[in-house]
């Protein structure tokens, strides 16, 4: 094993060209893991904690290119307005120190079924940034799961931003775990509501092998709202249509039984999720709150 | 130690900061500055030079035989010093607590997934672990026993011992009955409740330091809870007499049971001598999930019958308790289990039976209320289930059928001291609730169950309210001889007279070394008290288990100091040429009622030190008859708590917040109020994590989450505040009147959370842990 | 590989550092800097909480080459010499310690909580304290400490 720290992001991805295999390293809090436990021993690891082109985030004309080393801790104190339901979702990623080191671009390339920013990021339709010396390229973020732990990535790309557009209307993140903090997600769920385009915005994580979008539930919510006339003129949400749209995000997932929940509960956990965070994100719609991490 | 060794780098430190405080007071820990400025060297923190790394190679299955070995790969690599298996222990291959039969490294069989079968010593961590990957070890896999009913019963099974004598795969098996048998009630309620297995979750991995040293011996630094017991055990496996294996207490991150059996201790001393260099071991989480015994998981079946005013007319009980693949402390689960299954009640007829077994899951032993928290999750069960049937108050029906003192237990025992469980019931009834939660009012999220995740912003809780009454031994009991040594002594240092307390018995965390502080000063009347640290040049204390240290080692303390005093009393007597009856040392002076001050301590002491060692040994106790489980004196002494738990249930999602989690705990004399107070709501946090998460998962022996990841214990978060009520009402039989504090509010507080669970939700809950899954009906 | 660092002020330089290895291994093993402590060595318990750069993390997901230059400071660095930082005193007179593993990691981190959130509250303080994960106390007298801290610091 060797250690390559690189200095700027052409440097990055010139290592990552000539070392395929190389693991790159930014919070550690998932790679570590592994190492300490002796479950793996990458052949060498390419730390990005020093790549100043990873480690900010800008605006421009309403989308936020979030770098990809920008820590938990950041999005929540920066971005909480802009980001709301990324900010929320930071907020439940494991303890403050981790949220200090852990970085959205880690949670990508880790591409974890149960990892936090993934549904947050669906539900707003980020687009995934991915650089090599051949290029830099973006892809929808649903696109980018391809299975348990693997991602669209080519063996020489390193992800080095997203790309979200700032919130337009509510957006909320719930997380289900086994304790009441300091917990890997038995399942979650986030919801976006994006009025300007007359649409709903879903992801879920730990209920299918990748993280998912709930597309039925998301057609069926903003067709309710748009032929309901509600988007112009909002009124309360009628229990049967919150409660069909718990049904649909249920029914979208694909869940197993694991060491953290069953098959059945997080299915179940999922619909009380949906419909939660619907009621929520609607409610603040109507009354023109929201809600910040 | 001896001066020809390498010394490590840090030991353990003599703790001479000096605190006042005598008994009854609550001094801070003589250890805390050392401990606050991260000075305090635990075993994982010690080094030599010149030291090499062990490391251990584990079965990856639960049952299979060795076929074969070959260490030569491993013992080519370069920096490594040795490959060790089975076939290179010095001396008797086994150990065990109680029943010797367990290897120090795997023979012709493995037994369970994480066994032993080598060992490495390397230059480095990385080279030890590269080289256990050498090792090539054939296997033969076996169809592992994995269910403890069948282990008890079903013959056609493997017996994993077959020289145990016992029948099957049982370890032991004990009936208690008493009065009739043929009763009838006017209403009778039953249930069958399981328990997970439980993690001690100590914070500090195993880890030690072994240094070979010239006389052929060895000297082990190592955090344990008994040193005397891992000497005996480690040199038996070493082949040496006890005195060549020297053992100095390093210190201990956390115990709770988890640290009586052998983890490292033989091992590493083992490579030590094999390399003939300093050795150190350091397990990592998930090695430790695999390192360590557990609690006992159980089935139980119980069946409580009462008249239709709510007198208890019989208890019937059976209980399975998993003892995994060796016995550890099986034998005294079900002697704990049987003989307080009918929990702090007096029962007329009784019919309980245990069964321990030993199966290829991972081994149990030893943890926090070792036998006596698992019944107390089905009586307590069963108490509101009889309660609801009865339509009575579950308080009310607690206190109608406590015991107090004269009460005769169902093994026969009379408790000849006070057993005010009542008052304790009282009590807990009328301390402050916590506010109702406002529906109106915003809620904190951190507030509702589910905390920071943002689940619930109010939707669907429901507030329980539920209570616990228990009982637990204290100290060792079925007639072993328990007792502790303590060497005291006095001696002018700079004009000041300095008193020295050094016993074995371990500081795991609990605050002995205040307590022992605490006694020396009260007894004999100086300020200044340092603790020698603990190693095995002074006599047994027994382990730092069952309540018992403050009794027991306190017990020793206090008669070493007595005699101590009594030495200078007589010194004085010959130099003052007479001394009067009520003379006694205050503030390093000797005084009397009748003659005022005297002399100065130092003055009568000179250049002389006053030194003294005693035993102090609980009064005897008894056997239980094998087949009806009677006894005159099983245990020497009984402690009870009552807790009461509240807590917010997201009905929906089955999420739990526990809102308040308050004890009352009869402690007989409150040596530390203060520190009495941290063990009570330490010991509740782990019970309520017992109650609502904890659960090491085993499916066909392996263990499926051990890692901090998925194992998981309380954080500040899940943890509600905790107020706590003591009473005193001294045992007679125990030196200051103590009782043992440490383990009943473990005890008692898992059946309380449940029970709050219960009445928030109406289900029956009889699994505990009660996750999620369990509370919405989806645990499949 | 070698490595630079300066740890509570001091500067380090060590040489054969393992790549693979975490920062909290080479603070104990290389550096004789024990008091940060490997309890679960996964990021779950805390109690290996060090400044980084004057940022709280857990140094055993840090890999040792990642503080290559960088600035540590560990609970043997709270100190002023003698006489204790606020938050250690406050933890020995509230009783907050028992076997004293986890208080390394959890004085650091309280200790940054306070800088930051100089009148924390109870929620705030839970949530900021989540991560340490203690198995002696049960919490109640680390709550104490904190706000005694807290209270102390406020008025010095």
């Amino acid at each position: 094993m060797d250690f390559i720290r690189a200095a700027s992001l052409d440097d990055a991805l010139a290592i990552k060209a000539q070392r395929p295999d190389i693991t790159p390293i930014a919070g550690g809090t998932d790679l570590m893991v592994g190492i300490n436990f002796d479950h793996t021993r990458p052949s060498g690891l390419l730390d990005l904690t020093s790549v100043p082109e990873l480690a900010e985030w800008s605006e421009s004309s309403g989308v936020i290119r979030l770098g990809a080393g920008v820590p938990y801790a950041r999005i929540i104190s920066e971005l909480g307005e802009h980001l709301p339901g990324l900010a929320m979702a930071a907020r439940t990623v494991a303890s403050p120190q981790i949220r200090n080191r852990g970085t959205v671009g880690g949670n990508l390339a880790t591409a974890s079924p149960s990892g936090d920013a993934h549904p947050a990021l669906l539900a707003c339709g980020a687009e995934v940034e991915l650089a090599s010396v051949r290029g830099t390229r973006r892809m929808p973020v649903a696109e980018f799961f391809t299975s348990v732990k693997r991602n669209a990535a080519e063996p020489d790309e390193l992800v080095t931003a997203v790309h979200l557009a700032r919130a337009t209307g509510p957006q909320q993140f719930a997380k289900v775990g086994t304790r009441n903090a300091m917990v890997i997600s038995v399942c979650a769920f986030s919801v976006a509501l994006h009025p300007e385009r007359a649409e709903v915005g879903t992801g879920f994580g730990s209920a299918a092998p990748t993280p998912r979008r709930a597309a039925d539930a998301e057609e069926f919510l903003s067709g309710e709202l748009t032929s309901r006339g509600m988007w112009d003129d909002p009124r309360p949400l009628p229990d049967t249509v919150i409660t069909r749209f718990g049904e649909l995000v249920a029914a979208a997932a694909a869940p197993i039984d694991d060491v953290r929940g069953t098959a059945s509960y997080r299915r179940h956990a999922l619909g009380v999720l949906a419909r939660r965070t619907a009621g929520w994100t609607w409610d603040e719609y109507l009354t023109g709150r929201q809600t910040c991490a | 130690m001896s001066a020809h060794v390498n010394a490590p780098s840090r030991t353990s430190q003599d703790l001479s900061e000096s605190i006042t405080g005598g008994v009854g007071e609550s001094p801070s820990r003589p250890d805390g500055n050392l401990k606050v400025r991260g000075d305090y060297a635990y075993s994982s923190d010690l080094g030599a030079e010149d030291m090499l790394w062990g490391a251990t190679l584990r079965s990856p299955h639960p049952y299979a035989r060795i076929t074969g070995i070959d260490v030569g790969p491993a013992l080519a690599h370069p920096g490594v010093y040795a490959v060790l298996t089975h076939e290179d222990v010095p001396g008797d291959n086994r150990y065990g607590l109680k029943i010797v039969d367990q290897p120090v490294l795997a023979e012709d069989v493995v037994r369970f997934r994480g066994e032993p079968v080598a060992l490495v010593a390397a230059d480095d961590p990385e080279t030890a672990r590269r080289a256990l990957e050498l090792i090539a070890v054939d296997y033969q896999v076996l169809e592992p026993v994995t269910d403890p009913k069948r282990a008890a019963h079903d013959p056609a099974l493997p017996k994993l011992h077959p020289d145990s004598g016992c029948e099957n795969n049982l370890v032991r098996y004990q009936p208690i009955v008493r009065g009739r048998q043929d009763v009838r009630a006017d209403v009778v309620v039953s249930g069958t409740y399981t328990l997970g297995m439980q993690d001690q979750a100590f914070l500090g991995p195993e880890s030690g330091l072994a240094i070979p040293a010239e006389d052929g011996g060895v000297e082990v630094f190592l955090a344990t809870q008994d040193l005397h017991s891992d000497r005996k055990q480690t040199a038996r496996a070493l082949g040496l007499p006890p005195d060549k294996v020297r053992m100095t207490m390093s210190g201990v991150g956390g115990a709770f049971g988890g640290r009586e059996d052998l983890s490292i201790q033989a091992h590493v001393c083992m490579l030590a001598m094999h390399t003939g260099k300093p050795v150190k071991m350091v397990y990592n989480r998930e090695e430790s999930f695999y390192g360590h015994v557990h609690r006992h998981p159980a089935e139980m079946y119980f069946e409580h019958g009462a008249t239709r005013d709510g007198e208890l007319v019989y208890v019937k009980a059976r209980m399975y308790f998993d003892g995994g693949a060796y016995a550890s402390k099986t034998p005294v689960v079900v002697g704990n289990a049987t003989t307080l299954g009918t929990g702090p009640y007096e029962v007329p007829n009784v019919d309980i039976a245990g069964w321990g077994v030993y199966t290829n899951n991972p081994p149990c032993g030893a943890m926090r209320g070792l036998g006596a928290v698992q019944p107390a999750f089905a009586y307590e069960a069963q108490m509101d289930k009889l309660a609801r049937a009865l339509d009575m108050d579950p308080v009310e029906l607690r206190q109608r059928n406590a015991v107090e003192q004269g009460s005769v237990l169902h093994t026969g025992q009379q408790l000849d001291y006070p057993a005010p469980v009542g008052e304790l019931l009282e009590r807990a009834r009328k301390l402050p609730m916590p506010p109702e939660r406002d529906p109106a009012a915003e809620p904190d999220i951190r507030d509702l169950p589910g905390g920071a995740a943002n689940t619930t912003h109010g939707e669907d809780i429901a507030r329980g309210v539920g209570y616990a009454a228990i009982i637990k031994n204290v100290s060792y009991a079925e007639g072993a001889d328990d007792y502790s040594t303590a060497r005291a002594s006095l001696q002018a240092v700079g004009g000041e007279a300095v008193a020295m307390v050094h016993t074995a018995a371990a500081e795991v965390g609990q605050g002995l070394v205040t307590v022992q502080q605490q006694i020396a000063r009260t007894e004999l009347g100086v300020e200044r008290v340092n603790i020698h640290p603990n190693d095995t040049s002074v006599g047994e204390a027994g382990s730092s288990s069952a309540s018992r240290q403050t009794y027991i080692t306190g017990g020793a303390v206090k008669a070493a100091c007595e005699a101590v005093r009594e030495t200078l009393f007589e010194r004085a007597a010959a130099k003052l040429g007479h001394t009067p009856p009520d003379l006694a040392v205050v503030d390093g002076k000797l005084v009397s009622d009748s003659h005022g001050v005297l002399a100065d301590v130092v003055e009568i002491l000179g250049d002389e030190v006053i030194e003294c060692t005693r035993e102090y040994h609980h009064r005897p106790t008894y056997p239980l008859d094998p087949e009806t489980g009677q006894s005159e004196l099983v245990h020497v002494q009984h402690a009870f708590s009552v807790h009461r738990a509240v807590v917010d249930v997201d009905t929906q999602l089955g999420l739990v917040k526990v809102v308040a989690l308050d004890c009352v705990q009869d402690v007989g004399k409150a040596v530390n109020p203060d520190a009495i107070v941290g063990q009570i709501q330490g010991g509740a946090t782990q019970g309520m994590g017992l109650a609502v998460m904890e659960e090491i998962q085993v499916s066909d022996g392996l263990i499926r989450n051990p890692s901090f990841t998925d194992y998981l214990i309380p954080t500040i978060l899940d943890t509600p505040p905790m107020k706590v009520d003591i009473l005193e009402r001294g045992d007679p039989h125990a030196p200051y009147g103590v009782r043992g504090v440490g383990e009943p509010p473990t005890i008692s507080a898992g059946p309380a959370v449940l029970a709050a669970i219960r009445a928030a939700t109406g289900l029956d809950l009889t699994h505990a842990p009660a996750g999620p899954d369990h509370i919405t009906g989806t645990a499949g | 590989m070698r490595l630079n660092l300066t740890v509570n002020g001091k500067l380090y330089e060590t040489d054969e550092v393992w790549e693979g290895e975490s920062l909290l291994h080479t603070l104990r093993e290389r550096l004789g800097l024990p008091g940060s402590k490997n309890a679960c060595e996964q990021g779950e318990c805390g109690s290996c909480t060090v400044y980084l750069d004057d940022v709280p993390v857990c140094s055993c997901m840090v890999a040792a080459g990642q503080a290559e230059g960088c600035s540590v400071r560990t609970v043997e660095g709270l100190a002023d010499g003698e006489r204790l930082d606020t938050v250690q005193q406050s933890f020995l007179d509230a009783g907050a310690v028992q076997c004293g593993f986890c208080t390394p990691g959890l004085l650091v981190q309280a200790h940054d909580l306070i800088e930051r959130n100089p009148e924390p509250t109870d929620a705030e303080i839970r949530e900021s304290l989540a991560g340490n994960l203690c198995r002696c106390t049960g919490y109640e007298k680390i709550m104490d400490a904190v706000r005694l801290a807290a209270q102390r610091k406020a008025v010095s």
